[in-house]
């Protein structure tokens, strides 16, 4: 188990996922932003114009790692290669935060690239452990585990998903990363209540919160089904979700992810600025 | 659940859906299954179309995707690296029926597999001119040249710039059936392909190998020396020089 | 051609190379300049993809009688060298020999 030392962290702040068409707006006035994040696995090149902004970007803001790929709540072994190529990102880039997914994308040296979903059990709880303690030992640094987006359940669940994380935290000394957004995906995928959730979640242990859109439709009983498709804006009540959470939380680094059809930089930066009207209304 | 039951529904939607998944009921996931189903091959699709634009020209934007469902269930990638992925795209196109009438279609998916290569390829500074222009003639034959790490080499037997031009700038498709070799350079952070003179590629592909510039010139025939070196210098290709000690 | 009058070549291609470019090496201010340009969309992402097309579940199968699109794009425009329109289709004659 790896210590819970204070590391420099992420600002209490808005930052955005960083997307390439909005590198010259972030470098004349990014406005509201005070940090970015990164997909791990776009910037695993040997080099080029990714690298070459990146090392731009970073000497203005703090940067927080997230990576896609690696596959937490897999069957089978970590990836070792892939572990190694994240470590030679940390140590060149040493960024402010590491987090990952607790979600499954490889299996028998296949990547399925989606976060797909695990059951939360005792067997599947000491895998997902085993896994987060390499990670951090490889890296030499904490990491942040994400709660995801679920559209279905298994039936041989039989512990709840904030135990689950709570009891990885506990074993490992990881932090978390709360994702609003896939808070009211999932409650209401589940038919559950969100605001119980934030409610109940071991907020302590938070160190970056995620806000990002979702897509609508519904199960074959005609129940909504919501999916994180990252392609709007924050939907009022995950906005309402947030103020709960920074209201129990106090002021929290702040994400706002666009992935698909991303828009022009003042439509990302004005949700940046409503991630920062809360926070400061709360902080006030 | 077993992920290999979960991985093999996924990627073959005639398999029944994996048993143990459920709605908040109790009853089978259904269409929930289906969102991650989705979710795999809409967006390995999505890659694919990035990393092929002129093949999706080409074959146009209805078929290639359909086809690219067929890729990505055939070959799924094999790395979280997406930047990468693609690299079985000319073998199933060369094996695929319903293009077996366009059979430049692999050597176009090699190219753009190349140009995305050489975009994440590594950094490097050109040799400065002075230390080329003061290498005595006569040790020439003996100098070995390190290229750029983002230099690559596409040899076709057809016109595969001309396609990729046409394609990417709006030229005129080529009118003929030639073998045109390319030269992917990058001499900041953007790929360009560039006609290489004709017979010229063994010498590339020779000194590539660290070959020395005689030993290169040995395994190409005639070719336009000058055309090429003007390539070389100007695309900022030649990295580093090392003379030969006399064996 | 003997190996003299190869070098020989080769350091008069060289030496026009040098002249005609006349390179020096890009400023540092220069380089910065450079990350400006386009960048490729990286490829990875967290995100779903969207929810309401059906490709995940739909079984078009080459080998079987399902298959019939055919390649509609500019590969059909391309007139080949006898003057024929259509797909560019290999001619034996055309062919270099490897």
């Amino acid at each position: 188990m790896l210590d819970r030392q204070t590391e420099p962290g992420l600002p209490p702040a808005p930052g955005v996922g960083y997307k390439p068409q909005h590198f010259t707006a972030l470098m004349q006035d990014p406005g509201p932003v005070r940090w970015l994040e990164i997909h791990a696995e776009n910037y695993m090149g040997e080099g080029g114009r990714p690298i070459a902004q990146l090392r731009h970007l970073a000497e203005r803001f703090p940067i927080s790692v997230h990576g896609v790929g690696l596959s937490i709540g897999g069957e089978g072994p970590l990836d070792r290669d892939h572990l190694d190529r994240l470590r030679r990102l940390c140590d060149w880039l040493q960024p402010a935060s590491f987090s990952e997914h607790l979600a499954w994308s490889t299996h028998d040296a296949e990547f399925l690239n989606d976060l797909l979903p695990l059951p939360y059990t005792e067997e599947t709880l000491a895998r997902v452990c085993a896994h987060v303690d390499e990670v951090q030992t490889r890296l030499g640094r904490k990491m942040l585990l994400e709660n995801p987006s679920v559209y279905l359940d298994f039936a041989e669940s039989n512990l709840g998903e904030i135990e689950f994380l709570s009891e990885i935290a506990s074993r490992t000394g990881c932090g978390l990363l709360l994702d609003v957004n896939n808070v009211h995906v999932s409650c209401t995928n589940r038919q559950t209540d969100a605001r119980d959730y934030i409610d109940r979640f071991p907020i302590d242990l938070v160190g970056e919160i995620h806000l990002g859109g979702h897509d609508e439709d519904v199960d074959d009983a005609g129940a909504p089904l919501l999916i994180d498709s990252h392609a709007h804006p924050v939907v009022d009540p995950v906005w309402q979700l947030y103020e709960r959470t920074i209201s129990r939380a106090g002021p929290l680094a702040t994400l706002i992810e666009w992935d698909n059809d991303v828009p022009d930089w003042p439509v990302l930066a004005d949700e940046a600025e409503r991630a920062a009207r809360i926070l400061d209304r709360v902080t006030a | 659940m077993r992920q290999a039951d979960f991985r093999a529904a996924l990627l073959d939607p005639s398999r029944p859906h994996p048993p143990g998944l459920t709605d908040p009921q109790g009853r089978p996931a259904g269409r929930r299954f289906n969102v991650y189903r989705n979710n795999v091959t809409v967006s390995l699709v999505e890659a694919l179309k990035t990393a092929f634009p002129v093949l999706r020209k080409l074959v146009g934007e209805e078929f290639f995707a359909a086809m690219a469902l067929e890729h990505v269930r055939a070959h799924p990638p094999r790395s979280p690296l997406l930047m990468l992925y693609g690299t079985d795209m000319p073998d199933f196109l060369a094996r695929f029926p319903p293009v077996s009438h366009l059979p430049y279609l692999p050597d176009i998916a090699r190219l753009e597999l190349a140009l995305r290569e050489s975009y994440h390829a590594a950094d490097a500074t050109p040799v400065a001119p002075d230390r080329l222009a003061a290498i005595p003639p006569q040790d020439l034959a003996n100098i070995r040249l390190r290229l750029a790490p983002a230099l690559r080499l596409v040899r076709s037997d057809w016109p595969i710039h001309a396609i990729w031009v046409a394609n990417m700038k709006e030229a005129p498709p080529p009118r003929t059936v030639t073998a045109q070799d390319i030269l992917i350079l990058r001499p900041e952070f953007d790929p360009e392909p560039h006609l290489l003179p004709q017979g010229a590629a063994p010498f590339i592909a020779a000194l590539a190998e660290g070959k020395t510039i005689g030993t290169a010139l040995d395994a190409a025939g005639d070719f336009d020396l000058n055309a090429t070196f003007a390539l070389l210098v100007s695309g900022g290709a030649i990295i580093d020089i090392a003379t030969e000690t006399s064996a | 051609m003997s190996n003299s009058i190869k070098t020989l070549a080769v350091a008069g291609s060289l030496a026009a190379a040098l002249s005609a470019h006349g390179a020096t090496p890009a400023a540092a201010q220069e380089a910065k300049e450079k990350c400006y340009g386009v960048a490729l969309a990286g490829q990875n992402d967290c995100a779903a993809g969207p929810g309401t097309t059906c490709a995940g579940t739909s079984k078009v199968d080459y080998q079987g009688n399902a298959w019939k699109l055919v390649p509609a794009g500019t590969c059909t425009t391309m007139e080949l060298p006898d003057g024929r329109t259509g797909s560019l289709e290999p001619l034996d004659r055309d062919l270099p020999r490897g």
